[in-house]
């Protein structure tokens, strides 16, 4: 049990994907304008990330694996991912159509999302189990939300201040990035 | 070759077929999207956005076909109300907020033909035929619509000065 | 007692001996006098008289309007000659409708009523009397008076305050009123005690006006009434910072002091419930501090209302030099004017001329987030976020950071290393935020009004329909009984 804790910490805060591993910037830069789309990105980027380390276990050990398919494994695992980006648009314009506007079209485009081919194949490459991988591709997806959800609120200041006029916009919010990358570095102690 | 081209067939019409279902079951109907935009608008049916009527702009504006500050009557507060209830960016920079406006009648020119209080969607005109009519300023919403059937021209659209109660500051200019 | 220390607030520099040392001299009456309509906060009132019309001191010359307002009485006698718009002492400088009142030198007073014993007027009889007195708050809010008593009368309050802060800078009025008749005041406190029902009275004043306290306090001996010292620290005389350190009670954010219990009014005002009441005399002048570095004689004036401030000035003292800045009221909360031309209404508890030296005025700056406005602000609210949400166009935004409950004390403003105008900005949002208030309230009335006629229009096209009907089938059985009287015949 507690590997498995310690699997979920560690993915999360000692090799948060966006910050350590520098995967999935694109949503980092794009929807973290505003703490509640940050926040509906991050959970709707869970829901994908867990769903698809699931699936792509299964497709992995039951059919690519025992089939001889490994070259097929990009391929497959993006099929299954977009299928998954699909099913969770379907479910976001459903249950809340605020939301659906809010994301717009960075939530067809978490199918792009490196984060998420990433922890895929870094499953494989690990040979995690099917509840290490789940456990994998749900930490990771909790650091994405955290770093989310954090950087939403630093931009959320940065908006009402005033910064000079060259560094107005996306230099300011890189180099915001860059000092949150720093400070997250401080948790590879804990490793 | 028939071995990697069917398992990726089969896995790609399976997921296929799953998200057909899905899509069957999750189908959104008449989204209320629409209908709580029609709750913020006017409902004058005033038609200066280009669509017939409130309920079919709120439909345009669900479907993202409009800005959100496509209502002119409701001026800023509706705009801000629909960009919030959207989730879109709101940009009032292309609009030129006059501020309030309210129709006033010249009364050289009344002939008291009854034009503008018949098209009134806020009955904000009083008035008989032969009679000079007046405007009862609190239930005008400017939308200018007397304005266009007036044949002599002589009511038109005045901004509204402000009164002691209603004066507020003005933004304090400041560096940026 | 433990009592939680105020927080916040900030010690500007007093100048208050400029003007306190010597007596409140009374203005003579001038050759005009302007009366505005909206001396008070709520809607105006309607004059009463006609251009030509001879009216007696204290006759009624403005009718209150409405639930929030006050009456406005002619403060000499004479005659009307104009009722115009005139420029109100405001800091929209927009106009206001103004009664123009020749005086005939007599100063003729109309019969007053004078009341025996006023303690046996019921409590609502005392509250009518203060309405009709046109009595408002004297501190500078203008809000009148016996609204105020009435709604804590129905609500029931336990301890009634009276504000002798005075913690502007400059302003001495209310220290020399409390030094000259402190009697006044002290009876004016047991009047309007008996009118609201009040359990026990307190009187909070400053420890800058020790002269002021002892008067107050002697006469105060043996009527129930404590009077007490409260540390000199702007803004002290403000409700919620007057109520917490009398009472120890923090007023919750969004509320009044009514909603506690409690009910606060200026000094000047009690004195004016006294003159009231007792006398029959309604608020028809009031103590006007004269000061500022620009001005040859300080001092203190009993001026009638609807004096301009100009012919005050030129009267009283005129200039050293020319002022910088010319403000009525207070330097802190008061309103800047462009010019004297305005005539005394029963807020002016001052008029300053200040000297470029005293308002140091320096261009705005970045803020350097240093939070010494999170420091000075008495209400515990963050102003350098509330600004920087406002500039950035999101006034909500400074909303939920408890704009509403700002008081607008100028603390912050006048502490900003920066040079911000802080609170001009929370000023601004404020009328933003009602003004949208407003639109929106325009916006349900709309949509009634269009749903209305709609239903109008609907029914109309009914009616017609019915009409039409009924017609048709007279038509029809009128052709059938003369064909039927066709075959008959």
């Amino acid at each position: 049990m507690s590997d498995y804790l310690l699997l979920l910490v560690s993915t999360a805060l000692v090799n948060n994907v966006i910050l350590i591993k520098f995967l999935g910037l694109c949503p980092l830069m794009g929807v973290s304008t505003k703490m509640d789309g940050a926040l509906g990105m991050g959970l709707a980027t869970t829901f994908v990330l867990t769903l698809a380390a699931a699936a792509s276990w299964m497709l992995e050990n039951w059919l690519l694996q025992p089939m001889g398919l490994e070259y097929l494994r990009i391929l497959s695992f993006i099929l299954v991912i977009a299928t998954v980006v699909q099913f969770t648009e379907m479910l976001i314009r459903k249950m809340s159509p605020p939301l659906y506007q809010i994301l717009g079209i960075y939530l067809p485009l978490i199918t792009t999302n490196c984060a998420v081919l990433g922890v895929a194949l870094l499953n494989v490459q690990d040979g995690h189990s099917f509840i290490q991988s789940l456990m994998f591709g749900f930490g990771s997806a909790m650091g994405f939300t955290l770093v989310l959800v954090l950087f939403a609120g630093l931009r959320e200041r940065l908006a009402v201040l005033q910064v000079p006029a060259l560094y107005q916009g996306a230099p300011i919010a890189f180099i915001v990035a860059g000092l949150l990358s720093v400070a997250f570095m401080g948790f590879a102690g804990l490793a | 070759m028939l071995m990697s081209v069917l398992p990726l067939t089969l896995l790609g019409a399976t997921l296929g077929f799953l998200l057909g279902v899905a899509s069957r079951v999750l189908k959104v109907e008449r989204s209320n999207v629409a209908e709580e935009i029609e709750q913020l608008l006017p409902g004058t049916q005033c038609g200066q956005c280009g669509n017939p009527s409130c309920g079919a702009a709120a439909e345009a504006a669900a479907a993202g076909q409009l800005p959100a500050t496509f209502c002119p009557p409701g001026g800023r507060a509706v705009a801000e109300a629909i960009a919030e209830k959207l989730g879109i960016p709101l940009n009032l920079s292309g609009v030129c907020d006059e501020g309030p406006k309210v129709a006033w009648v010249d009364e050289t020119l009344c002939i008291g033909c009854t034009r503008c209080y018949k098209v009134c969607p806020t009955d904000a005109i009083l008035g008989a035929a032969k009679h000079l009519h007046v405007v009862f300023a609190e239930a005008c919403t400017a939308c200018g619509k007397c304005e266009d059937v007036c044949p002599t021209e002589c009511i038109r659209l005045e901004p509204v000065k402000p009164t002691l109660q209603t004066w507020t500051w003005s933004q304090p200019a400041l560096l940026s | 007692m433990f009592r939680k220390s105020l927080r916040g607030g900030v010690h500007p520099t007093a100048h208050k001996a400029l003007s306190n040392t010597s007596p409140i001299r009374r203005f003579p009456l001038p050759q005009r006098l302007h009366i505005s309509m909206q001396q008070h906060l709520g809607t105006p009132a309607t004059p009463v008289v006609r251009v030509g019309d001879q009216v007696l001191k204290g006759q009624l010359i403005g009718a209150s309007q409405g639930h929030i307002s006050a009456p406005v009485h002619a403060p000499t006698s004479g005659r009307i000659t104009a009722i115009a718009e005139h420029t109100a002492p405001h800091p929209s400088g927009l106009p206001v409708l103004v009664v123009t009142l020749e005086c005939d030198g007599r100063d003729q007073w109309q019969d007053t009523l004078v009341v025996a014993d006023p303690y046996k007027l019921a409590p609502e009889e005392v509250c009518v009397r203060v309405g009709a007195a046109g009595i408002v708050g004297l501190g500078g809010a203008t809000f009148p008076a016996a609204v105020k008593l009435g709604l804590s009368l129905k609500t029931g309050v336990d301890t009634l305050i009276l504000n002798g802060g005075e913690c502007e800078p400059y302003l001495t009025c209310d220290d020399r009123l409390m030094r000259e008749s402190a009697t006044d005041v002290i009876q004016g406190a047991l009047l309007m005690q008996h009118a609201v029902q009040a359990r026990q009275v307190f009187i909070g004043i400053e420890d800058n006006k020790p002269e002021a306290l002892q008067i107050m306090q002697t006469a105060a001996a043996g009527t129930g009434i404590e009077v007490r010292a409260v540390p000199s620290r702007y803004p002290m005389g403000s409700e919620k910072q007057l109520v917490q350190q009398l009472t120890g009670k923090e007023l919750p954010a969004m509320s009044r002091a009514a909603d506690s219990g409690l009910l606060v009014h200026n000094v000047a005002t009690a004195r004016a419930v006294y003159q009231a009441i007792v006398e029959g005399r309604p608020l028809i002048s009031r103590v006007v501090t004269l000061s500022g570095g620009a001005v040859t004689h300080p001092g203190n004036w009993e001026v009638p209302l609807g004096t301009l401030a100009s012919e005050l000035m030129n009267h009283a003292s005129g200039f050293d030099v020319t002022p910088a800045r010319l403000i009525m009221g207070g330097p802190m909360m008061g309103i800047q004017l462009p010019n004297l031309h305005v005539p005394i209404i029963k807020g002016t508890s001052g008029i300053l001329a200040l000297t470029s030296e005293e308002i140091q005025q320096k261009q705005p700056e970045p803020c350097v987030r240093c939070a010494t406005c999170v420091r000075s602000c008495p209400m515990g609210l963050q102003p350098l976020e509330m600004a920087a949400a406002i500039r950035s166009g999101n006034v909500k935004a400074a909303a939920s950071l408890g704009l509403h409950d700002c008081v607008g004390c100028g603390a912050c403003s006048y502490i900003c290393p920066s040079s911000i105008p802080l609170v001009h900005l929370f000023n601004y949002a404020k009328g933003e935020l009602a003004a949208q208030t407003r639109a929106r309230q325009k916006m349900e009335n709309t949509r009634v009004l269009a749903q209305r006629r709609e239903e109008r229009l609907e029914r109309q096209a009914r009616e017609r329909e019915a009409l039409m009907a009924a017609r048709r089938a007279e038509a029809a059985r009128k052709a059938a009984a003369q064909a039927a009287e066709e075959q008959a015949s």
